[in-house]
């Protein structure tokens, strides 16, 4: 067992998730098969192969040019609105459950 | 400034603090760092918010060339290395100013690292390290106060989501709230002159928090630190770390422990108050962003942005010294901005005579601006005025008490030199003689043996004649003619 009860419910509460015992229980199975699998990877000699956050590290790039010119397309220029613009503001509101009609409104946040 | 009372001088001496600095600096770009949505300060709330801004479920983040360019930029100015590759990261934490539920920063391979800022301290030049300098996204903001429904609801604003920043975190190098204060002063000014962000702390632009703990002198092993966040003044910083300092030692000194935790300082009552936050809340469980590349900086592109880095204020004020005579306090000033520094540089060399453009920036300028309690920046006189002001004085059209009241006239009025020199009609200093040949027969004839001297061909004695004639017309006379009267007059 990689993961405890303890570790599950940790990660629950960083989530803000609330689990029942059985989720919980089902969690713990879940996590703990990943984690044997990952297990099972590890037993792969890496030792040469550079990290790799996300595919398109490998797969996105224009392997025609060198350094920052590999990744180059994946930038845009400093324009305003240039790629897309900024939505109405009703429109932004839209999906809140709570707004006035200026501001998303929360329940209070107390700083301290 | 509230001090423990029971935090004696002797204790305080037992004990050396040690404080690191996280420097969040927003970047001038137009446009936010992943969306192209508008960084413009003031606008209407919530109207420069996309669908990427607003974290919906979809979006994919594409980052903004410049707020790279900007980012290495000031970190070449603060002498660090880039890295050639780096990782942008999630840091997971949930806020209602953070609708995605993480903010895109950069964890283990920031963007640079290993830099340095040089600080004058009282012990001399001392050197700051700069642990690493990383870019990431803004959130909202929350306003608590100000709506009827205050007590019960917080409002977000989220035009300042996804606004770029950087990050600049020191080394736990600084011994003393000064020495942070000092560190802040560089640093601005230094930000400043690379033009990526304007540093005004009203607008946000610069945020700074400070770590700071007490350790035995002569102990290596750090005490246990305190964060303060959230000062929105570099004199507010130096007076809750004061109060930190003297809290540490008083809690070690009757034999409690410090607890490691987040306090917010109030400036009205010079203390600082530990927030009530869960444990857990530090704990971000980083991970690399998946909808972003890896950020590659090659040497090429470094080279670039290397070229639009501009003389930075240190060395400037080191050859301005140099150059034109100037005390260092006075180069201070006059590059306290790239601003300042450039208008000063091309009047004083437009001018005939450049050290006496500096002189009168320090004499006549430095004082009356001071008096009205006016920055540089705000002088009715500009540099040009300063500079055409000093060449009428040079070549003798206007005398040196002339030179003072003009400024006078200009600072009533509000207006520069060259406008109140019109108005006035272009007054000239009065080349009769008269007065002036009589204060020079009197000095000739109380110096009989400095004539004689002169006469038997030590020139140099002249100076001396110039001197006394300058001292008892009151430094009215125009030098250069009383120096043409003398010669005539000692043949
Ligand atoms: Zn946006």
């Amino acid at each position: 067992m990689k993961v405890s009860d303890k570790d599950v419910s940790y990660v629950a509460e960083l989530a803000n998730l609330e689990l029942t015992a059985e989720e919980r229980a089902r969690m713990l199975r879940d996590l703990n098969s990943i984690l044997e699998y990952i297990d099972r990877l590890n037993q792969l000699n890496t030792e040469n192969v550079p990290p790799m956050a996300q595919v398109s590290n490998r797969y996105a790039v224009d392997d025609s040019k060198q350094g920052s010119e590999h990744f180059a397309y994946a930038m845009r220029e400093d324009i305003p609105n240039g790629l897309r613009p900024s939505l109405p503001r009703e429109e932004a509101l839209k999906n809140a459950p709570d707004a006035d009609g200026t501001f998303f409104k929360v329940p209070k946040v107390i700083e301290r | 400034m509230v001090t423990s009372s029971e935090t004696s001088v002797a204790a305080r001496a037992k004990y050396e603090p040690v404080i690191g600095l996280e420097v969040h600096v927003q970047l001038l770009t137009a446009s936010k760092i992943f969306c192209s949505c508008s960084t413009r300060f003031g606008d209407p709330p919530n109207t420069n918010v996309c669908p990427v801004c607003l974290g919906m479920p979809g979006v994919l983040p594409v980052l903004n060339r410049k707020a790279v360019e900007f980012a290495v930029l000031a970190a070449m100015a603060l002498n660090c290395q880039i890295r050639e590759t780096s990782i942008f990261a999630r840091k997971n934490y949930f806020y209602p100013d953070l609708p995605k539920g993480y903010q895109i920063s950069q964890y283990d391979k920031p963007l640079a690292e290993h830099g340095w800022i040089e600080v004058t301290t009282k012990g001399g030049i001392k050197k700051i390290g700069i642990t690493r300098v990383h870019l990431e996204e803004d959130a909202g903001k929350s306003l608590h106060e100000g709506f009827p429904d205050a007590a019960e609801k917080t409002a977000i604003d989220l035009n300042r989501t996804g606004v770029p920043l950087i990050e600049i975190v020191s080394e736990p190098e600084m011994s003393s709230p000064d020495e942070a204060y000092e560190y802040l002063t560089r640093l601005k000014e230094i930000v400043l002159y690379t033009g990526v962000s304007d540093v005004n702390m009203e607008e946000g632009s610069l945020r700074c928090d400070a770590n700071i703990s007490v350790r035995p002198r002569g102990q290596k092993e750090l005490g246990t630190k305190s964060e303060v966040k959230n000062v929105n003044s570099f004199r507010f910083i130096r007076e809750a770390l004061e109060y930190e300092i003297d809290r540490h030692i008083g809690v070690l000194e009757s034999g409690g422990r410090i607890s490691q935790e987040t306090r917010l300082y109030d400036a009205n009552e010079g203390k600082t108050y530990g927030m009530r936050s869960k444990e857990q809340a530090h704990d971000y469980r980083y991970f690399p962003e998946p909808d972003l590349l890896p950020l590659a900086i090659d040497e090429k592109w470094q080279a670039k942005i290397r070229e639009s880095l501009p003389e930075l204020p240190e060395t400037r004020r080191r050859r301005i010294v140099a150059e034109y005579g100037i005390t260092e306090k006075d180069a201070i000033v006059l590059t306290a901005t790239k601003f300042l520094a450039d208008q000063f540089e091309a009047a004083a060399k437009a001018a005939k005579n450049p050290k006496r453009v500096a002189n009168l920036v320090q004499s006549e300028l430095a004082g009356r601006l001071k008096a009205k309690g006016l920055e540089i920046e705000q002088s009715p006189i500009s540099m040009n005025g300063v500079a055409m002001s000093a060449d009428l004085v040079e070549s003798g059209v206007i005398s040196g008490k002339m030179l003072k009241e003009l400024y006078d006239v200009a600072f009533e009025r509000g207006k520069d030199f060259p406008v109140v020199y019109e108005e006035e009609g272009r007054p000239e200093q009065s080349r009769d003689t008269s007065t002036l040949q009589k204060i020079i027969d009197e000095v000739i004839a109380a110096n009989p043996k400095q004539v004689e001297q002169y006469r038997a061909g030590k020139k140099t004695v002249l100076g001396f004649f110039v001197g006394q004639v300058m001292k008892l017309s009151k430094g009215q006379a125009n030098p250069q003619l009383v120096n043409e009267l003398l010669a005539k007059k000692l043949e």
